[in-house]
């Protein structure tokens, strides 16, 4: 008995032991830092006191952690970056990281968490529009800044967040046009079921009115939805000329499984995605993308000489194995725009840098990029690309010059009836 | 018609699919009275164990035998999960029998370190497994209607994994063994029967058929950290609708929440569906309390 | 427990509750502004735990749905601070869904006073009806939690469908004020926190008071022996589902606490995982202590922070471990280890209870 008291006793005294030493983690992110990128530690490893603390707020677990990760990669990398370079006002940035857990209220109190008692200048962070929305009312009471890395849903422009994804005219609209150009008239409506999907497709349904299209299905299935059976026997009822798809991660892993499988090939009928990149392609594997469409700004194939350095310094710092895709490129390229905005302030207060952010350019892998001062969205190149056989992707078609941002979509009639109503 | 045809057969393979992760269940559950919330991570492990065993085959064999890589990852993936099971019954179930729902709140804990392991070795995103050349494509039976092989093959799973099941449960030694523990362990135990043995070898086989479970998860869908948690709780469902503790129970019930999935799937929508199939569930367990195979007892409690 | 005993123990007992109580109340004087607002959501936690013990404790019924009854109250206030924040126009989400007008169930949530009453009806009302059912059909233990995760699905998938009328999977965020009183402001957060403090005093009191009581000794009774029960005379059903109605209420008035303080509210938290949470909070404070569901789910959460602070990248990790090790080793929680330290020389347990009753 006695004997069985000690043991329980001394677990007890390990829990508590284990809860203490997170308690006595609250102070600066120095032993935080060094436990999160020990790899980093080389050059990051200043006191925190001397250098600009930034948040880095992704989910590192749960179901979003498969696509968040490798954006904290990236972020991470381009902090190390600037960090060689001289840091930031001669002072190293460094990082503190925290799990936004796949929760939005998690987000929303991390955020929290990050601005008040961490006092970062800055937070990087987000992927889905929920975790986002979570965390925007955090940052305008706050009165703190957020860049958003991932393509969203559009009809937003908070003054606290720069989002470096596309909106909607950037990605969305005119890959619609193109596929009405280029493969067909008759629109299926596919997207995993919440905001981005529903809004998108919303604004679909407009332009396809409006530009003649015809919309013969529209079905959202359940976050987390593993068996497409039943969907793709509706789809091949509709006979379609293109599945616009919206799913979000592991759907699109089943839905192009089971797609092949029911024998329907890129060849037989044309699919477009939006939240494919190169990274779910590793997921979901080649032999079973091969031939499909995706619309984002930038691919690791993308040609320009930052792109060559930017794909080169990934894989040596993460591994051959690793590939860079859209949303990696945009925290990438938010780190460095943050960065550029806070020396032309010559301060990390908010209101300096914001200000500093206005019509300002930086050569981005993708290109080109340059921030609208009015929405703090950024300029950018919309591309059409083919997934090929080494599971990169083929541009087909770009929109020649970086597009500006329109989040509202004020620059098109059809989408009068959007607006929201506050 | 064809699309009608297509349905019954999609119902079906759905239904093939909720038995296979429900089997595991059925046993850890349904004769142990474990409620093993880390099913859904013994399905995971054995998906990655298919992965690596693919890997493997891509590293160290010719290229024309890959596509038999296949055959050997189901008993991999059986082996690997019987192996954890072993272990976790052992290390832990051991101490929670007559505990069940405590044996929830540990194997959640379970299930989470096990989800974090794996992303820690195998990385947060998904990992892709090629399905071999021969389950590609269908068959044929008229004209617009395919078969996918890869949801004939599950079906076939399935069937074989029952057969040898009911062998081994009602037709040998062990089996017998098995049931009398579940059904009077004192009595078993008095009769010389070593309990302890006999939970550990039931629970590590549960963990195994939730090991090929997740091994013909890989030709359906995503592998990667979280791949349990979708299937969890349909398992639970299949296996309560069913009637604890009857083999034949979960058959019933994996069969009907996969073809009344796929009808009200069709009918309504992905979402929509869901929820009709689980309000059907809980109506259904208002009515049959003990699911669709009672099992017959006196006792009260 | 000899009765000469009682007397100063009981007094030693109420001296350290009116401490706790005293600590509870000078928080704001203590810590910054941040930590406030996380002790305050840990508080709201505790009133649900306190809420889950009550019916898992003290009537050995196990829920994994209060995430719904949490949500369904938490749901019940955002409405209201969502129409408070736009102006009685319909909330941003309904644009971007296509909704151009107020549906007709969100306009009585204009009112402040409808809200709350909507919050701790709705899900009392919910669990009656469902407690009717089940408790007179007799579906018990692993079956009656089974069910309540199905009906988590139900709720979740529901929620997360019907995005033009709940918010989908974003849920409902962005207020501005309460009752005029800006949200953001450190007053009205002090002023909060106060509120939420005193609200676990009372249902504390509340919980006390009714495990006391007669009504009490019957839950436990039903229990410790459902059958002998119903035998004596008594409808369990009844007594079952009064005590998950009171449950469920607690629930939700904790989900209406929750959202002043966290300022957003989704389908996530109601979902399975949250479910589970809350069980594990008061199985590790200990599980038929008021005591210790209500420090569990302060402590366990306040780990959950720290830990995901301090180890982003690993930290379920050594969550999973500790529950799996309070689970195994301290079947009571840690206000029963406490128990078991004072008394151990008079109370024996058994050491090892077999698979007697698998049926359970």
């Amino acid at each position: 008995m006695r004997k069985r008291l000690f043991y329980q006793f001394s677990l007890l005294l390990v829990a508590v032991g284990l809860v203490l030493a997170g308690c006595g983690n609250d102070e600066p992110a120095s032993t935080n830092e060094a436990t999160n990128a020990p790899a980093d530690s080389a050059n990051t490893g200043a006191p925190a006191e001397e250098g600009i603390k930034v948040g880095i707020l992704h989910s590192q677990s749960g179901t979003m952690a498969i696509s968040e990760v490798s954006v904290i990669d990236a972020e991470l990398m381009a902090i190390e970056e600037i960090n060689a370079a001289g840091g930031v006002l001669g002072k190293p940035i460094v990082p503190v990281l925290e799990d936004g857990a796949s929760d939005w209220p998690t987000f929303a109190e991390k955020a929290r968490k990050l601005i008040s008692e961490d006092k970062v200048a800055t937070v990087f962070g987000g992927w889905t529009s929920a975790s986002r929305k979570a965390m925007k009312p955090v940052f305008e009471e706050l009165n703190g800044l957020l860049w958003y890395p991932v393509q969203y849903e559009g009809l937003e422009a908070s003054p606290n967040i720069f989002y470096t994804g596309a909106t909607t005219n950037q990605q969305i609209v005119p890959s619609v046009t193109w596929l009405l150009e280029n493969r067909g008239k008759k629109f299926y409506l596919l997207g995993s079921d919440y905001v981005f999907p529903r809004t998108a497709n919303l604004i679909i349904k407009e332009q396809l009115k409006a530009e003649g299209g015809e919309l013969v299905g529209e079905e959202y299935t359940p976050l987390g939805h593993t068996d497409y059976s039943t969907i793709i026997s509706k789809i091949k009822e509709a006979k379609p000329d293109i599945v616009y798809n919206t799913l979000n991660g592991d759907s699109n892993v089943a839905f192009f499984k089971q797609l092949k499988d029911a024998g329907i090939t890129a060849a037989d009928m044309t699919t477009l995605s939006v939240s494919v990149a190169e990274e779910e392609i590793r997921g979901i594997g080649v032999d079973v993308l091969e031939g499909h469409l995706a619309a984002w700004n930038y691919y690791q194939t993308t040609d320009t000489p930052t792109n060559k350095t930017f794909v080169d310094n990934y894989k040596k710092k993460y591994g051959d194995d690793r590939v860079t895709a859209d949303p990696i490129e945009a925290g990438y390229t938010a780190v460095y725009l943050w960065a550029a905005a806070v020396e032309k302030a010559g301060s990390t207060d908010v209101e300096k840098v914001k200000e500093a952010a206005k019509e300002l350019e930086w050569e981005a892998p993708e290109g080109k990029v340059k921030i609208d001062g009015e929405t703090q969205h950024l300029y950018k190149t919309v591309r059409i690309g083919e997934v090929q056989a080494d599971g990169q992707f083929k541009e087909l078609w770009n929109s020649g010059e970086a597009v500006k941002p329109d989040p509202y979509l004020k620059g098109y009639d059809w989408a009068a009836s959007i607006q929201p109503t506050e | 018609m064809d699309v009608y045809l297509l349905q019954l057969f999609n119902g079906l393979s759905i239904s093939s699919i909720l038995l296979l992760v429900a089997l595991g269940l059925a046993i850890t559950f349904g004769l142990m009275k474990v409620i093993n919330m880390a099913h859904g991570e013994l399905i995971m492990i054995g998906a990655y164990s298919t992965y690596l065993t693919q890997n493997l085959f891509n590293d160290y064999l010719p290229a024309q035998l890959f596509d038999w890589y296949f055959a050997l990852a189901i008993p991999v993936s059986f082996g690997i999960a019987f192996v954890f099971g072993l272990v976790m019954e052992m290390s832990l179930i051991r101490f929670l029998y007559g505990r069940p729902l405590d044996s929830l709140l540990a194997t959640w804990g379970v299930g989470l370190v096990l989800q974090q392991a794996a992303r820690s070795i195998f990385g947060a995103p998904n990992v892709a497994v090629k399905s071999p050349a021969w389950l590609d494509g269908g068959l044929r039976i008229m004209d617009g209607t395919l078969l996918p092989y890869k949801r004939l093959f599950i079906i076939a799973l399935v069937v074989v994994c029952l057969l040898a099941m009911y062998l081994y449960i009602y037709r040998s030694h062990e089996g017998r063994r098995m049931r009398a523990v579940m059904q009077n362990r004192d009595m078993a135990a008095c009769l010389g029967v070593s309990t302890r043995r006999v939970d550990a070898m039931t629970f590590a086989i549960g963990s195994g058929i939730a090991g090929i479970a997740g091994c013909a998860l890989t030709l359906m869908g995503p592998i990667g950290p979280s791949l349990g948690t979708y299937y969890i709780v349909d398992a639970f469902m299949v296996v309560v609708l069913g009637g604890v503790g009857k083999l034949a129970g979960t058959v019933l019930g994996a069969t009907g929440i996969g073809m009344f999935n796929t009808l009200f799937e069709y009918w309504t929508n992905a979402s929509l569906g869901k929820v009709l199939v689980f309000v059907c569930i809980v109506a259904f367990l208002q009515w049959k309390p003990m699911g669709l195979v009672a099992m017959r007892t006196r006792s009260l409690d | 427990m000899q009765l000469k005993k009682l007397a100063p123990r009981r007094l030693w007992i109420l001296a350290g509750y009116a401490a706790a109580a005293a600590a509870l109340f000078s928080a704001p004087l203590f810590v910054g502004d941040f930590r406030l607002n996380l002790l305050a959501k840990f508080l709201a936690f505790a009133i649900v735990a306190l809420g889950l013990d009550l019916i898992w404790g003290y009537t050995g019924i196990l829920s994994l749905g209060h995430g719904i009854f949490f949500g369904l109250g938490a749901y019940a206030m955002a409405m209201y601070l969502k129409l408070e924040a736009s102006g009685g126009k319909p909330p941003d989400f309904m644009g971007w869904s296509g909704l151009k007008e107020l549906p007709l169930f969100w306009r009585p949530f204009e009112s402040f006073g409808f809200a709350v009453a909507a919050g701790i009806a709705i899900p009392a009302v919910l669990a009656l009806v469902l407690g009717y059912f089940t408790f007179r059909n007799r579906i018990r233990g692993v079956y009656f939690t089974i069910l309540t995760q199905a009906l988590v699905i139900i709720t979740t998938t529901l929620l997360i469908g019907q995005q033009a009328y709940t918010g989908g999977t974003n849920g409902i965020t962005g207020y501005s004020a309460l009752l005029g009183f800006s949200l953001g402001s450190p007053d009205t957060k002090r002023a909060l926190y106060w509120i939420t403090a005193a609200a676990l005093i009372s249902i504390f009191v509340l919980c006390r008071f009714l495990t006391g009581s007669r009504f009490g000794k019957v839950l436990r009774a039903i229990r410790d022996g459902e059958n002998r029960v119903r035998f004596i005379g008594y409808d369990p059903a009844i007594y079952q589902m009064v005590a998950f109605t009171i449950s469920a209420a607690i629930a939700g008035i904790a989900g209406m606490l929750f959202v002043l303080h966290v300022g957003i509210i989704s389908p996530s938290m109601l979902g399975i995982v949250p479910s589970i949470e809350m069980v594990l909070w008061v199985a590790i404070g200990g599980r038929g202590t008021l005591i210790g569901a209500a420090l569990g789910a302060i402590l366990m959460n306040w780990a959950k922070s720290e830990f995901s602070t301090a180890y982003p990248e690993g930290w379920t990790l050594f969550m999973g471990l500790l529950f799996v090790l309070v689970v195994v080793f301290m079947p009571k929680g840690v206000a029963g280890l406490a128990g078991q330290l004072n008394w151990r020389k008079k109370r024996r347990e058994p050491r090892h209870e077999g698979v007697r009753n698998p049926a359970v």
